[in-house]
């Protein structure tokens, strides 16, 4: 009874097997994620520049004993999967260091292990009827459906922005040529008419 | 045979337990004051639950203690409108919700508000975070317990959560893609519209142009 309170307690804390963030990449910073796991634990890494300059950015991933697993450099958006050889802390970094002003928005996936069964019962290993498979079978379909959303709400993120800053551009561009072009109208006037009234004053000088 | 049962679910139990312990889930570092910020682009009327728990540096023992009390985190959650909509302060372990009204990117943003880091940890603060969104939130023994339902029941219920979710998410899709069109469409038309105003513009001050310069040679005797 304990135990099985205990149980449902810690179900109820949430041991969740995967993350996904969408954090702000400052212009010359990096951004670590920390994830410890145990050994022969598959993990994906899923990202995706949202905004910011060319939409690109560095990402590398290391084992606890500092070996390079992935390494990419100016990367718009991946997908790195992994099996686990050691237990220890996978450390997960998105560098923003090459960039000097811009900074970017980063949208991170870290899936790993399986996913949690619905009640602690369901984990035995009794064969399922017929209806239980068919849920089992639409869960899945269902996740990859949310996952293909996902996608598509990033990418539209992505040239939605694209879009409100040449509508930004656009409009200040705009007004700043129209400036330019008083100023150059005018200006060019004045100076033509200095140039005649200089020379007719030295004209006037010599004679 | 019961007894094997027994102890398999006692293993399972203390892999949980130890699991905890050993700190799962996502960590990162925060410095003193740092505030640090996370974007949640969702639909409206979608539940979102965060949970996170700290962990100091500990300078004598070299490593993060386990727990300590006495730290917190200010947690600010702001709406598409920029409009805050959850400011408070929590402990050192902390468990945050709410609910969107209206459909956008939310900004969930986490700042330590202690001083005594500066003094004790050399600033630096160990933050595990989880969030949850949609149907990831629903907690489904709590579910099954309280609507008595069956497995079988309890996984159509999970799969009726997710189809709703996918749908609060496609009629999102719907407002987002108007919300470019609108963009483009405005864009388009600035362009159209500054162009003609600018051909105008031009041909305005070169006729004015010609017109002043002869006026003033003529009145210099030039012409």
């Amino acid at each position: 009874m304990l135990r099985l309170g205990l149980s449902c307690f810690l179900l109820h804390v949430a041991l969740v097997f995967g993350t996904e963030l969408t954090f702000e990449l400052p212009d010359n910073d990096k951004q670590c994620f920390y994830e410890e796991l145990y050994k022969d634990v598959k993990f994906d890494i899923d990202f995706q520049v949202i905004s910011g300059g060319n939409y690109d950015v560095d990402c590398f991933v290391t084992d606890p004993h500092d070996n390079v697993l992935y390494n990419e450099r100016k990367k718009q958006y991946d997908s790195f999967s992994h099996t686990t050889a050691m237990e220890g802390v996978y450390k997960v970094c998105f560098s923003n260091e090459f960039s000097t002003f811009t900074h970017k928005i980063v949208y991170m996936d870290f899936r790993h292990g399986e996913e949690q069964p619905l009640l602690d019962k369901m984990s035995g290993s009794t064969a399922l009827t017929q209806l239980e498979s068919s849920c089992v079978a639409i869960h899945e379909v269902l996740k990859v459906v949310a996952d293909s959303q996902t996608w598509y709400r990033l990418r539209e993120a992505q040239d939605r922005t694209k879009a409100e800053h040449l509508f930004e551009r656009v409009t200040y561009w705009s007004i700043g040529e129209t400036v330019l072009l008083f100023v150059i109208g005018v200006g060019q006037v004045m100076l033509l008419k200095s140039f005649f009234s200089e020379r007719k004053g030295s004209v006037a000088a010599t004679t | 045979m019961d007894s094997e049962i027994r102890l398999g679910e006692e293993l399972q139990t203390f892999q949980l337990i130890f699991c905890v312990l050993l700190s799962c889930g996502l960590y990162f570092h925060i410095g003193e004051t740092e505030k640090k910020c996370f974007i949640e682009e969702i639909p409206d009327e979608t539940m979102v639950i965060g949970k996170y728990r700290t962990q100091l540096w500990d300078k004598q023992a070299g490593s993060f203690l386990p727990s300590t009390p006495g730290l917190g985190m200010h947690v600010e959650i702001k709406d598409p409108d920029t409009k805050i909509i959850l400011s408070r302060q929590y402990g050192s372990e902390g468990r945050f919700t709410f609910t969107s009204h209206t459909p956008g990117e939310h900004q969930i943003c986490l700042h330590s508000n202690s001083t005594k880091m500066a003094l004790f940890a050399g600033g630096k603060l160990r933050v595990h975070l989880e969030i949850q969104v949609g149907e990831h939130t629903n907690n489904y023994p709590e579910i099954a317990a309280k609507d008595k339902l069956t497995e079988l029941q309890l996984r159509v219920r999970q799969l009726l959560d997710q189809v709703e979710q996918i749908q609060k998410e496609q009629s999102y899709q719907r407002y987002r893609e108007e919300r470019f069109r609108m963009t483009s469409e405005s864009t388009n038309q600035r362009v159209l519209w500054w162009s003609i105003a600018q051909t105008f513009i031009l041909i305005v001050t070169g006729i004015w142009q010609m017109r002043h310069l002869k006026s003033f040679f003529e009145a210099k005797k030039l012409v």
